[in-house]
């Protein structure tokens, strides 16, 4: 049995195995089909200051092995997450991480204080990476200056570990993460979903009511790999990495490329149990290759 | 989630098939209205489980059957599964139809196309546990697109119509004469959305209570996603666990 427990910033993980936000609802979803507390982490649903109905239907579109989502933060806003969705989730044993977004700096810092007050969530994941939004959103994640200014005023409110979710949209990834790196940043979580568009040919119609929206699943795995292996290179902060693990196989991979922990997302859909697999699967490939700690895989890729 | 072991798959039509499938296990309890989510393997192109309505029940038998229209690749790759085969469902899901708890009332079930399925199961649940004879009122293109018949039959009368008129009356569900001639208590319906819509349209002039099925694209199944959404009078809510039965009151529809 490997030690599978590793650290982001100062919070200490039972294992490295995480799921997505908007992929795991609020934990309580999968219950039925897992022991959720055998996770590292939840990410829970995007949540705004702002009660948000979300974009119109139809949000989504098969893909070659994956989806397309446009789902556009539907949450009902912070202030019902702090009275009713906390009061459930707050005593599971792991540790239950707010996804905060926001359409401008104001309500990013706002969401984000009221998450802090709540004593049983030790970390948020600031979303400055959804490309389903018209306002905000991505459009914070995509320049440094725009992602340097909402880590910066997110982290005079926030004292506990801040962790900054990367879009992949953008030209070097690793400059992004620099930037939030400066500000104070406890840990990258990379990458959200990569913009991209679905057609029906017979209706000549876009499929999704937005026109466009974010790809994830497997299909995506070798960028969100790719750009794991930047930013391993280009900070000292841990790296959450993300995009299409569906396995133990895929989640070694993240770790060799320099993530400290993952996340799976898109595959909670397919395969509800996905996540118990990967800690399972993690723990027999550490045994097997001689790891005493699962830790020591981050960044052990041999080139 | 449960792996479950196919009994039968039979080529119903050329465009639909029905799966039976059996667990070791004791199946959970199903009602009528509810879904499951199927993992299709050995077809590349399909990576999202397909959510199937619950075409029966068979609590005896602990079997489940499923009646799969094949209209894409994930679907005829569920055509392609032979007795023995194992297949991942997560099962039950979503909420279902509600029961009357007056057994004289006279409830009519409007299936079209597909959206037959989930009305033979609901039909034997109102006849066996709520003790309501159920009327069936199927509608498709012609007679050869009516499926299941036999079944139906053992368990209440079937009207029919057919758009070319080839058995029962020529036209769509709402243009059978018994609609002018008796007044059912209850409507449940599921099909095509123009056909629900047409149906909610009637039970609304006459002030009948009327459920829909409806079956918007997918991804989880379990509330997770969000992408499932309808309009209804509460908001956007997950068709996947707040449906897929709705009162057609609670909808935005404009009918």
């Amino acid at each position: 049995m490997a030690d599978l427990r590793v650290n982001i910033g100062n919070l200490p993980l039972k294992n490295p195995v995480m799921t997505a936000s908007g992929t795991f609802g609020y934990g309580t979803e999968y219950a039925d089909f897992m022991d959720i507390e055998r996770l590292g982490g939840i990410f829970v649903k995007g949540t705004t200051i702002e009660h948000r109905e979300g974009n119109p239907y139809p949000r989504m579109a098969e893909t070659p092995a994956g989806m397309l989502n446009a789902v556009g933060l539907q949450n009902k806003g912070a202030d019902y997450f702090v009275d009713h969705i906390y009061p459930k989730i707050k005593d599971y044993n792991t540790h239950m991480i707010v996804n905060v977004s926001g359409s401008s700096i104001e309500s990013y810092v706002e969401c984000a204080e009221k998450i802090a007050a709540l004593e049983q969530i030790p970390a948020i994941e600031l979303n400055i990476s959804c490309p389903n939004v018209k306002q905000g959103g991505m459009a914070f994640g995509v320049t440094c200056a725009g992602a340097a200014e909402v880590v910066r005023a997110v982290r005079k409110v926030y004292p506990k570990v801040l962790i900054v979710k990367l879009s992949p949209n953008v030209t070097d990834i690793t400059e992004i993460a620099k930037a939030v790196e400066t500000e104070g940043a406890d840990a990258v979580s990379l990458i959200n979903t990569l913009l991209g568009m679905a057609i029906d040919p017979m209706k000549r119609k876009p499929i999704l009511s937005t026109i466009t929206g974010g790809l994830s699943g497997p299909c995506v795995k070798p960028i969100a790999l790719r750009m794991v292996w930047q930013t391993y290179k280009a900070v000292k902060i841990p790296i959450i990495g993300l995009g299409g693990i569906s396995n133990w196989k895929d989640a070694v991979e993240f770790m060799l490329a320099g993530a400290t922990a993952i996340q799976v997302g898109t595959y909670n859909f397919i395969d509800p149990t996905a996540s118990v697999k990967i800690i399972n699967g993690l723990n027999a490939y550490c045994d097997q290759f001689g790891f005493k700690s699962v830790s020591e895989l981050t960044g052990a890729l041999e080139v | 989630m449960l792996d479950m072991k196919v009994t039968e798959n039979k080529d119903l039509h050329s465009n639909y098939c029905l799966l039976k499938l059996t667990s070791d296990e004791k199946l959970p309890e199903m009602l009528p209205g509810q879904f499951v989510q199927v993992q299709v393997d050995r077809s590349p192109t399909t990576f999202l489980r397909r959510p199937i309505s619950i075409n029966f029940y068979d609590k005896e038998k602990n079997e489940v059957w499923l009646l799969v229209q094949k209209i894409g690749d994930g679907t005829r790759a569920m055509a392609r599964y032979k007795p023995g085969d194992t297949m991942n469902l997560l099962l039950p899901l979503g909420n279902s139809f509600s029961i009357p708890g007056i057994k004289s009332e006279k409830s009519l079930l409007i299936g079209g196309g597909v959206g037959m399925a989930p009305m033979l199961f609901l039909g034997n649940y109102l006849k066996k546990e709520a003790g309501v004879e159920p009327t069936f009122l199927l509608g498709a293109r012609s007679q050869k697109d009516l499926i299941q018949l036999d079944d139906f039959r053992k368990l209440g009368s079937v009207l029919i119509t057919t758009e070319d008129g080839s058995i029962g009356d020529k036209g769509y569900v709402t243009d059978h004469h018994i609609l002018t001639k008796v007044r059912f208590h209850r409507i449940y319906t599921c099909g095509p959305k123009p056909m629900m819509m047409a149906v909610a349209r009637y039970a609304v002039s006459q002030s009948i209570p009327c459920e829909v099925s409806l079956e918007n694209t997918m991804a989880c199944g379990i509330g997770a996603c969000l992408c499932c959404v309808e309009q209804t009078t509460k908001g956007h809510v997950c068709v996947c666990t707040e449906g897929p039965v709705f009162n057609i009151d609670k909808l935005k529809w404009q009918i």
